[in-house]
């Protein structure tokens, strides 16, 4: 009884094609071709941008550019850090909410605020939190006699501001975790918990033996996208330090952080080239995650 | 025997109350470490220019040591500068910028998603299969990528005039390339999916043309998830950030990221105002939070449908 309707179908499909051809595959395939452009200039004749040809260099130069390497640095060290630890939390506060059903409302509310907020704004927060004189952070390990720590300051070392941004960043990914483990967690058929009380498995082996591995696919898929979501970090940055990008400038650059460094100078020649052989480099390093996960999911081993 | 039997049935009620008192313990501290920047973001927009410089800071406000001078002062007239005569911080101008941004992304994205999502469930013609794995494909792309080619797209059309650019060339620039939202098309066919078959048949048999069936059948019952998406996608423009920074060329274009960061630093002195700092902060967090507990439910079904994939 299925009818072809192929005329029609793109009919319907037409408004989101071409809005997607204009804004999505055509850049992605223009992307690539500025990385290879030789002294770009974008905005010259009127707007139809000036090369004088193509060339492999713009990758030589972003190579050869201490500035990226703190971004790859910078990008690699949060993500690898607060993913695993944010997951990590928000599996347990999940399973915490499962054993109280009485205010678990209550709490699964409180615990999702993070999400439906501005993340400049409440960066901004942050950095009054963090604020050597002024924040609350400095008055609590005051408590245990440590002397005022520089977290996000012009005299923040490295390891401060990095775990000021790690503090910020597990802060406002927690949310989205918690929100999805729980409604992971209550599609857990109820027969295996109580199998498990009836061999009365203690509540740590409940947890090792049926909670995480029967979640194990939620919490691949996860990780992934959750991973690939933390090496596009850019708002907290600016959000936490400002347009400086740091407690001193550029010390907490991200890879997203400077392709938009290098598009703004567009001025230049050459540069627009430069960003774009970064966003490159940014597409198939997530495309390596996006892979994994597709192998991951693919085989969809639960034990 | 009766015995043993009752000190194990106490000492498992004493294991019991133990592990829940601390599994109380446990989420009310992650509550309080979830509200702290809230909390310091409402307490440092209330103090004055005096209490805000003590140090240690005070954790605590008297309700008479209250003051709203902070917010006042945001909407005080600049006396000089390139920004003589607006508003310190233009709240009301990014708000009324954002709702619009908001509305007629949203208006748009819903008419691609729903056309879009009733071709993916309901018709069947060549390539169907092949073209929704490459929509779903472009969803893990960075949108970094698209961004530098769209500004330049953006320019070609006139839309970035540094000279002379309109209210309405802002609207074009930051609404168009948000039209589209794969996620949203994938959300919908499932439920479109769900509606049985035998509905369209009849409806088919009826002399029910397809476009028909799609607006006086499907969306009534795809309602309340076309209204999830409707509010998640409205919150977007909330957090936009650099796009709009990158195609605006005038403050009063701006939406309420932009004029956040950075308008409160004395850049001859370096020194920041706190205090306005975290009153403009509180008013640009005020309204998502209304909207949240407003429609709780909607948004935090949605939220976790985006997790749980299929």
């Amino acid at each position: 009884m299925e009818t072809k309707n192929n005329l029609k179908a793109w009919f319907y499909l037409a408004p989101m094609l071409i809005l997607m051809a204009v804004f999505t595959f055509y850049p992605l395939i223009n992307a690539f071709i500025i990385s290879f452009y030789k002294d770009y200039l974008p905005l010259a004749n009127n707007g139809t941008g000036s090369i004088s040809g193509y060339t492999l260099h713009n990758y030589v130069v972003i190579f050869k550019n201490q500035l990226f390497w703190k971004a790859i640095l910078n990008t690699f060290v949060l993500a690898f850090v607060s993913v695993p630890v944010s997951i990590i939390v928000s599996l347990f506060i999940s399973v915490s909410l499962k054993a109280i059903p009485k205010l678990k409302g209550f709490f699964q509310t409180v615990f999702f605020l993070p999400y439906v907020t501005n993340a400049i704004a409440v960066g901004m927060a942050f950095a009054v939190l963090f604020h050597k004189d002024y924040g609350l952070f400095n008055v609590v390990l005051g408590l245990f006699k440590i002397t005022p720590i520089d977290w996000i300051g012009g005299t923040a070392s490295w390891w401060a501001q990095m775990s000021a941004l790690m503090v910020f960043t597990i802060w406002s990914s927690l949310a989205f975790k918690i929100l999805v483990f729980t409604s992971g967690l209550e599609n857990i058929d109820k027969q295996y918990y109580d199998a498990a009380r009836i061999d009365s498995a203690s509540k740590w082996t409940i947890f090792k033996r049926i909670t995480v591995p029967l979640l194990s696919p939620l919490i691949l898929y996860i990780s992934i996208t959750s991973l690939i979501g933390a090496l596009k970090a850019y708002n907290s940055v600016i959000g936490l330090f400002g347009e400086k990008l740091g407690g001193q400038p550029y010390s907490m650059i991200t890879i997203v952080a400077f392709v938009y460094k290098y598009r703004a100078d567009f001025a230049f020649q050459g540069f627009y080239s430069y960003a774009a052989s970064a966003a490159i480099i940014l597409f198939f390093i997530t495309l390596i995650f996006s892979v994994l996960q597709t192998m991951v999911s693919r085989s969809r081993v639960h034990y | 025997m009766s015995d043993i039997y009752v000190k194990n049935e106490k000492s498992y009620r004493a294991k019991k109350i133990t592990f829940n008192v601390l599994t109380y313990l446990f989420l009310i501290a992650i509550a309080i470490a979830i509200l702290i920047p809230f909390y310091w973001m409402l307490l440092t927009s209330m103090k004055s220019d005096e209490l805000m410089r003590r140090i240690p800071p005070l954790l605590w406000l008297n309700p008479k040591e209250w003051q709203l001078s902070n917010y006042y002062r945001l909407f005080e007239l600049v006396a000089s500068g390139p920004r003589r005569g607006e508003p310190l911080f233009p709240f009301f101008t990014y708000m009324r910028n954002t709702v619009v941004i908001s509305i007629i992304t949203t208006a748009g994205t819903m008419i691609t998603t729903v056309l879009s999502a009733f071709a993916f469930a309901r018709l069947n013609f060549k390539g169907r299969d092949i073209l929704f794995a490459i929509l779903i494909g472009t969803m893990m792309i960075p949108g970094e990528i698209f961004i530098l080619t769209n500004f330049l797209t953006i320019n070609r059309m006139g839309w970035y005039d540094i000279m002379n650019q309109s209210y309405m060339d802002v609207i074009f620039a930051m609404t168009l390339p948000f039209m589209t939202s794969v996620f949203y098309i994938f959300y919908l066919r499932q439920t479109f999916k769900q509606i049985p078959n035998e509905l369209y048949y009849a409806a088919k048999v009826d002399g029910t043309s397809n476009f028909q069936y799609l607006l006086k059948i499907m969306i009534p019952i795809a309602l309340p998830t076309i209204i999830t998406i409707t509010i998640l996608n409205s919150m977007g423009a909330w957090n936009a950030y650099i796009w709009p920074a990158m195609i605006t060329t005038k403050d009063e274009f701006r939406l309420v990221s932009n004029g956040l960061r950075g308008a409160f630093t004395d850049t001859g002195t370096g020194r920041t105002d706190y205090g306005q700092q975290m009153a403009s902060a509180t008013l640009v967090t005020l309204p998502l939070l209304i909207l949240f507990f407003t429609f709780r439910k909607q948004i935090m079904r949605g939220v976790s449908r985006s997790g749980i994939k299929g």
